[in-house]
């Protein structure tokens, strides 16, 4: 039996029968077109621009992998990191950059990021981060709000960010789709869109749902979740109904006929029960994740990512039993009740328990130096008596958020074979007097700090005052 | 009950403190003085100020001594913006006196009436070395926010070091949507506003309303309008400063500095020349607003340049995050500031911005806030390893470290971590 189908751009899809009852084993997330219906209708358009092969010289490096090589060298050519170690030819048309007294790391990876959907400037015709008008709006995609022309891209790429995850506002149980893209100038999302990236769910935990939906907006009492009890039954009503949705088009899978009715919001859950979708949950509370994973448990999947994380520490060895990232701040407390016990130490304390740590921003200007965010964090694990390598603390910045968005086999390291996202610093990137000179995606040299030609300047800004300054 | 125990711990640990003497000597620092560094420098410290800085001052006999072994020394940080003391959780409205959005007073607005010592955000701040805060209110009801003051970090009863160091007003984007909707009305509201309280009592005689100000605000507001008291101005677009550089022209003996000036680089030259200070943002170089267009991190330099008096501040949590005015001043030197001209911008510029000379500095006479640091303060894996202020050495614990120090260790194979503390 074959179905046939239309992707949104018109084109025929044949699928067998076969593709079709492979598609929900989960071991290989994939947005191909593995059931009946297209999976991937904005499939990206980015391709690597053109480069020359590059020989970075003599530098210190941190692989991201936990690794640090003195006096070393770093080998680009065709978009991929070719080989690194000491003494490499330079071999012929090879461009060579001294980078002695630099620093070359992988390119730092955001996963949590609301550029593009919370552009600059913030007037309020920009707010395209929050579906506020329901709690459950799995429905909605985050590329279908994000504006590529938000200055915010270019800065963070002089932070040495060459990809990041945008995703949907915490105000919603279900924020709907992110996106992960490269942090490449574009027309256009797709043009941004990081290849064969698995798509996440953004859902989120405690008092920003209950706030906007039960007692928000001036509408006392509002609707429901109005507690964190009527959170949980949220999400769990919203996993029945997906369970239904699922079994409905496995058994049209295994028995044709009609197709079942597309619902948008349930082909995002059933993506996630699937094991296609990567879930990212905004969740403060230690209690609270706790809730969480014995739920995920209920219905069959898994948290990939806890986001904000502020209590991670309290319950890090259950986070390193069940495997799950915590993607964090450095610093950041007391800005509402579930962020009043954060404590500096949270990043290394969940390292240290051989738990997934990540340093993510959730900011426009955080994400604009990451690298400072790890080594404050850093700092404070080691004076409060751990013993964490400079080297080790960077998968913090590129491998750790890499794995959580399902692109580590693409980049987050620096091993041959991999997307050559490369940062070169002006000295050890845990300085804060060190900043990003060059940056490379996939080989391409994006930005350079010394080479004004190579800052891009977006849309908005050409013909504003400070158009093409040094920002 | 345990909140009840964690407080009266850090209550018999505040009275441990403060029975200390306030004199103390530091040898072997490497200090900055506010204005330069100095090797190898003494620093004696008698009752609670400086009276000698050499590199061979004489230590009284009795006196304690701490041996800096070459550290960093410098007078304990300014913040010259914060929300530190006034804000317990941000989001809860009733922890949080920054703004008094239906407030019917303007300029008669005390913050200082809300400040609370025992803030957890207080202890917070003092770690990272920050000692001294000017504590903003913010804008509630109109362009008025009213008055700040300034305080030390101690904690204790009495830290309030100015409780009515400056008035604080709005002629930027958002004074405009508090004043009527316009930047027209903003600046008619502020004429009216000065007028009425150059004019207090005179004209309140009669009548207990001025133009725009009622009798109570145009008396709390008489000492700004005659520049007997700093008018602290949040104004960012080139075109909005532009405008307080002329007001501050027709009315010369106003006492003016400006909070925020994203663009303030585009008109470095004449703020330098009209002697306004800038209280900025690092951070600040996105167009986050219209009145922002041009920011950028090089601001804080060609405003140095142009012979500014520059303070940094960190804007983004200033009520939990003030301590990150140090990393600020690192970015603003990884930007192009010089070492010394960013550490002045958290020390002595601050201190003199609010007309406080005796602090933010380490010369004799000053006040005794010190800190000593196990790096260069500027570099964001560095902390204080002692901190004093009016020469008392301060705890370095916080609730925050107490919740490191529980959850350290996650065994509870014996009991419960509710225990442990």
């Amino acid at each position: 039996m074959k179905h046939a189908w239309r992707t949104a751009s018109g084109a025929l899809l044949l699928l067998g029968a076969a593709a079709c009852s492979e598609g929900g084993t989960g071991d290989a997330p994939s947005k191909a077109a593995s059931g009946a219906f297209d999976k991937d209708p904005f499939p990206s358009t980015y391709e690597p621009y053109p480069s020359n092969p590059v020989l970075l010289q003599n530098a210190t490096v941190y692989d991201g992998i936990g690794g640090v090589f003195q006096n070393y060298d770093v080998l680009l050519r065709d978009g991929d990191i070719i080989q690194i170690g000491d003494d490499l030819e330079p071999g012929e048309g090879i461009e060579v950059i001294d980078a002695s007294d630099k620093f070359v790391t992988p390119g730092i990876i955001d996963n949590h990021s609301h550029l593009g959907v919370y552009p600059s400037p913030g007037v309020s015709a920009h707010s395209d981060g929050n579906e506020i008008s329901g709690p459950v709006t799995a429905e909605v995609w985050a590329e279908h709000g994000a504006w590529p022309q938000d200055p915010g891209f270019v800065r963070a790429l002089a932070g040495g960010v060459t990809s990041m995850q945008i995703l949907p506002g915490s105000a919603n149980l279900f924020g709907g789709r992110g996106v992960t893209v490269k942090n490449v100038p574009s027309r256009t999302v797709q043009g941004m869109k990081f290849p064969d990236a698995p798509y996440t769910l953004k859902m989120a935990c405690g008092e920003n749902p209950k706030r906007v939906y039960g007692y928000g907006g001036g509408r006392f009492p509002g609707g429901a979740p109005y507690s964190r009890m009527g959170n949980v039954a949220g999400y769990r009503s919203s996993w029945i109904e997906a369970q239904e949705y699922k079994r409905k088009w496995e058994k049209w899978e295994d028995e044709g006929g009609d197709p079942p009715s597309r619902n948008l919001e349930l082909d995002t859950l059933k993506g996630v029960l699937d094991g296609d979708i990567l879930v990212h949950m905004h969740c403060y509370r230690a209690d609270e994740m706790a809730q969480i994973i014995d739920m995920s448990k209920e219905f069959g999947y898994k948290v990939t990512s806890f986001h904000h994380a502020v209590e991670s520490y309290k319950i890090a060895d259950k986070l390193a039993e069940e495997d799950i990232c915590s993607a964090m701040w450095a610093d950041w407390w007391g800005f509402k009740m579930e962020a009043y016990d954060g404590i500096r130490e949270n990043i290394p304390l969940v390292h240290n328990a051989g738990a997934c740590a990540i340093v993510h921003s959730d900011s426009d200007i955080g994400i604009q130096r990451l690298n400072q965010e790890a080594a404050k964090a850093l700092a404070d694990g080691n004076r409060a008596g751990l013993d964490i390598s400079k080297a080790d603390a960077w998968t913090w910045l590129s491998a750790n958020p890499a794995k959580s968005l399902g692109i580590f086999d693409h980049t987050g390291s620096l091993e041959a074979g991999k997307d050559a996202d490369v940062v070169v610093w002006s000295g050890d990137p845990f300085s804060v007097y060190s900043q990003a000179e060059k940056v490379y995606i996939d080989g391409v040299l994006m930005f350079d700090r010394n080479n004004p030609d190579l800052n891009p300047v977006t849309d908005f800004e050409l013909g504003q005052p400070g158009e093409g300054d040094t920002k | 009950m345990i909140r009840r125990l964690l407080s009266a711990c850090s209550a018999a640990a505040a009275i441990a403190f403060a029975a200390n003497a306030q004199s103390v000597a530091i040898t072997n620092a490497n200090l900055w003085t506010g204005d330069d560094m100095v090797a190898g420098s003494t620093i004696v410290i008698r009752d609670g100020r400086v009276t000698a800085v050499a590199p061979d001052a004489s230590i009284p006999a009795d006196m304690a001594r701490i041996d800096a072994e070459d550290a960093w020394v410098t007078p304990g940080i300014f913040s010259a913006f914060s929300r530190v003391g006034v804000v317990e959780v941000g989001a809860e409205d009733s922890t949080n006196d920054t703004t008094a959005p239906l407030a019917t007073f303007g300029p008669a607005l005390q913050l200082s009436d809300a400040f609370n010592p025992s803030a957890t955000t207080i202890p917070v701040t003092r770690i990272e070395g920050v000692t001294r805060i000017a504590v903003v209110p913010g804008f509630g009801a109109n362009m008025f926010g009213g008055q700040g003051f300034v305080a030390d970090t101690s904690g204790e009863a009495d830290s309030i070091t100015k409780a009515q160091a400056f008035s604080f007003i709005n002629l930027g984007e958002g004074g405009a949507g508090l004043s009527g909707g316009s930047r027209a009305s903003a600046w008619a509201t502020l004429r009216a506003a000065l007028s009425d309280a150059r004019t207090y009592p005179a004209r309140y005689i009669a009548s207990d309303e001025g133009d725009v100000l009622g009798r109570l605000d145009a008396q709390e507001f008489s000492a700004a309008a005659r520049g007997q008291q700093l008018l602290l101005i949040s104004v960012d677009r080139a075109s909005d400063i532009r405008k307080v550089i002329a007001l501050k022209d027709e009315y010369r003996q106003l006492d003016v500095a400006l909070v925020g000036a994203s663009e303030g680089w585009l008109v470095a030259n004449e703020l330098g020349e009209a002697g306004i200070p800038v209280i900025l943002n690092q951070y600040a170089n996105l167009p986050g607003r219209f009145e922002s267009l041009a920011s950028t991190q090089k601001n804080a330099g060609r405003l140095l340049d142009a012979g500014v008096t520059v303070a940094f501040a960190y804007f983004d949590d200033d009520s939990h995050q003030t301590r990150l005015v140090l990393q600020s001043a690192g970015n603003a030197v990884a930007n192009g500031v010089s070492h010394e001209d960013a550490l002045r911008a958290i020390t002595s510029a601050p201190a003199s911005i609010f007309g406080l000379d005796d602090l933010g500095s380490l010369t004799p006479g000053s006040v005794g806030d010190l800190v000593i640091w196990d790096g260069d303060p500027l570099e964001v894996m560095s902390a204080p390893t002692h901190v004093f202020i009016n020469g008392v050495e301060q705890s370095l614990e916080s609730r925050q470290t107490k919740l490191r120090d529980r959850y350290l260790n996650l065994d509870e194979s014996e009991r419960p971590l509710a225990y442990k503390r």
